[in-house]
């Protein structure tokens, strides 16, 4: 036994024994799985966009291909390989082409170490972790890849040779950093809670101790903040802003190389949605019930954690497209500040307050699956969520999109509006 | 994890691969005139470094090389090269001239010849504590909470707690340093 081998195996299957023919079988089977199924996932995500914006501005949307529209995303697909690939001239053609690829390839890796059911017995195999690849550093392998995804915009804007184009990579790479930030320090929060970085480590503690989103709501909220930025969407989409840049970063592209775009973002919404899921929606965990954590499993068990995984993963995706029509775009300082002005030191303050608690219960002696422990943790949460989102958010604290500054330029404004209506005669 | 794992025939291959992977990538870093390529080459390096790192069982330096070389601080040279949008690539060179090339040779033979005199096995372990082996034997024997980073995060924290303290402090100022400089130029102009 080879020792990356090996340590790909582990990562693979904790409980199968090491030996090769299995490790390749098992992770043959499952990449493949999972590739299949996500893809068909993304797909059928571009449809469930069209639909439900339709649904939201009162249209039909694309119904007519298949029922309900069901065979649209396989008629766009094959639209899209027909048509013409274009090629600006003066594009650094090796970047050109390698820039769809490099964003949509981390979308896709990340989703890896995501486990979406409880593990599935094979009689005279063992249980299979229902997860790609259970690695021991699992959640920060997220992280990780998921900042690469800014690579693929950034390289597409600066190589197309367009002025638009580059301008939406800069406002890309700009914006991913500082959200990244927020969103690395809000899952501190998880990890002090947790105590593991492995994301079954991190389902299973949900499972003992509640989920996430009701000890540590703060931590959700900016988490979701900053995934939406993170993957481009309303209100955070200023690198392809259509009313200032045309679409920004691939304003250039034609064809199926414009199309793995929007398929990264929607590999990219699944992803985050899991993460958000696992992190703080108790992943397959199905709650208000303990039945299905707990071992003897069966494909029952496998069947119906899965199905509670999809169920949430699909509210999640139809939250984001939810957004993507409700709010408008914010401006870039906006943006900005919003990400370092409010949500970085939101996060920071918060992570001292959760550990200074968690310090505190601990030295208390409280255990911490004990109902003394979540209360603890539960109140301190009201505290926070009342003061955030009640005293401190009146319209100028959270939302960015309104200021007292504003108010002063918009007063002005209008008295300078006013003065000229008088001078042309008010009415003409 | 027997002992004799880092022998063995595959681990020598990968161990070769992203080796010749991560020189090639850095030679082509170095010699690219198009200053976006080399970075682009600069990220391939540190992801076979990266994946070096992982076969000598180092996930989390391997994870935190990803995250912040090429997550971070990349995308930020990237960034920063954009915005400058530098012109004639041959102004760019650092080693002009025949005396710029002959330091360059000069310097690289020198380490070239650090490099193979550390080499030396003996070298290597008059450098190695005594005790080091067993400690590490000794650390991966008991079994510490927390998983893959709990080994990492408890001597960070607790043995070298006031050098970790120290670096943050001088990371916060170095921050605040390039910040007032930045300010100063655009206050001038």
């Amino acid at each position: 036994m080879t020792h990356a081998l090996s340590l790909l195996l582990q990562a693979a299957n904790p409980q199968l024994p090491p030996t090769d023919g299995m490790f390749i079988l098992f992770g043959l089977i499952k990449a493949g799985a999972a590739f299949g199924i996500y893809m068909l996932c993304v797909a059928y995500t571009t449809l469930a966009e069209r639909r439900v914006a339709a649904w939201i501005q009162d249209r039909l949307g694309p119904n007519r291909v298949g029922w309900e529209g069901f065979l649209q995303p396989i008629a766009d697909g094959v639209k899209n390989f027909m048509k013409e690939e274009s090629m600006p001239g003066g594009v650094n053609k090796a970047l050109f082409i390698l820039a769809p690829a490099i964003a949509f390839v981390p979308a896709m890796i990340t989703w890896a170490v995501i486990p979406f059911a409880s593990p599935l017995p094979v009689p005279g195999v063992g249980l299979i972790d229902m997860v790609v690849a259970d690695l021991p550093v699992g959640f920060l392998f997220t992280l990780a890849i998921s900042s690469l995804g800014v690579y693929g915009v950034t390289i597409a804007g600066w190589s197309s040779n367009n002025k638009y184009a580059l301008l939406g990579g800069l406002r890309a790479s700009a914006q991913m950093i500082s959200y990244e930030i927020a969103m690395g320090m809000s899952t501190v929060c998880v990890l002090l809670l947790a105590g593991n970085v492995n994301l079954s480590a991190v389902i299973s503690q949900q499972q003992t101790q509640g989920w996430n989103v009701l000890l540590l709501t703060l931590a959700f909220f900016i988490f979701a903040v900053a995934a939406l930025a993170e993957t481009n969407r309303v209100p955070f989409d200023l690198p392809e802003a259509e009313s200032e840049l045309i679409a920004g970063y691939h304003a250039e592209y034609s064809s199926m190389r414009y199309s793995m775009f929007p398929l990264a973002e929607y590999a990219n919404i699944i992803t985050s949605s899991s993460l958000m899921i696992a992190l703080f929606f108790g992943g397959w965990d199905i709650p208000f019930t303990t039945w299905d954590n707990l071992p003897p499993w069966t494909i029952t068990k496998t069947l119906l954690t899965m199905g509670m995984y999809v169920g949430k993963v699909m509210f999640f995706v139809f939250a984001f497209i939810w957004l993507r029509w409700t709010v408008p775009r914010f401006r870039y300082d906006q943006l900005m500040s919003l990400g370092w002005k409010v949500l970085l030191p939101m996060a920071l303050l918060y992570i001292t307050a959760v550990a200074s608690m968690v310090l505190g219960l601990d030295f208390a002696g409280l255990a911490r699956d004990g109902m003394a422990f979540r209360g603890a943790m539960l109140g301190m949460n009201l505290v926070f969520v009342v003061l955030v989102f009640w005293v401190l958010d009146r319209g100028r604290i959270i939302s960015p999109a309104f200021s007292r500054l504003q108010r002063e330029e918009v007063a002005q404004l209008r008295a300078v509006a006013d003065r000229s209506d008088l001078l042309n005669g008010k009415g003409a | 994890m027997q002992p004799n794992q880092f022998h063995s025939l595959a681990y020598s291959f990968g161990f070769y691969f992203f080796g010749l992977i991560a020189l090639a990538s850095a030679v082509a870093f170095v010699t690219r005139k198009n200053t976006v390529a080399a970075a682009m080459w600069l990220v391939n390096v540190m992801f076979a470094l990266a994946a070096l790192y992982v076969m000598l069982d180092a996930q989390f330096i391997a994870t935190m090389q990803v995250l912040v070389y090429t997550g971070a601080i990349m995308v930020v040279f990237l960034f920063v090269i954009m915005l400058l949008n530098l012109g004639h690539p041959s102004e760019l060179a650092d080693a002009r001239g025949k005396w710029g090339y002959v330091l360059a040779l000069f310097v690289g033979l020198a380490l070239l010849a650090e490099v193979m005199a550390l080499n030396r096995s003996s070298t290597i372990d008059k450098m190695i504590p005594p005790d080091l082996a067993a400690k590490a034997a000794a650390a991966a024997a008991t079994p510490v909470a927390g998983g893959i980073i709990g080994p990492v995060a408890a001597p960070l924290f607790k043995e070298y707690l006031l050098a970790f303290e120290l670096t943050s402090v001088l990371l916060l100022a170095a921050i605040v340093g390039s910040v007032v400089l930045g300010k100063r130029r655009t206050d001038a102009r």
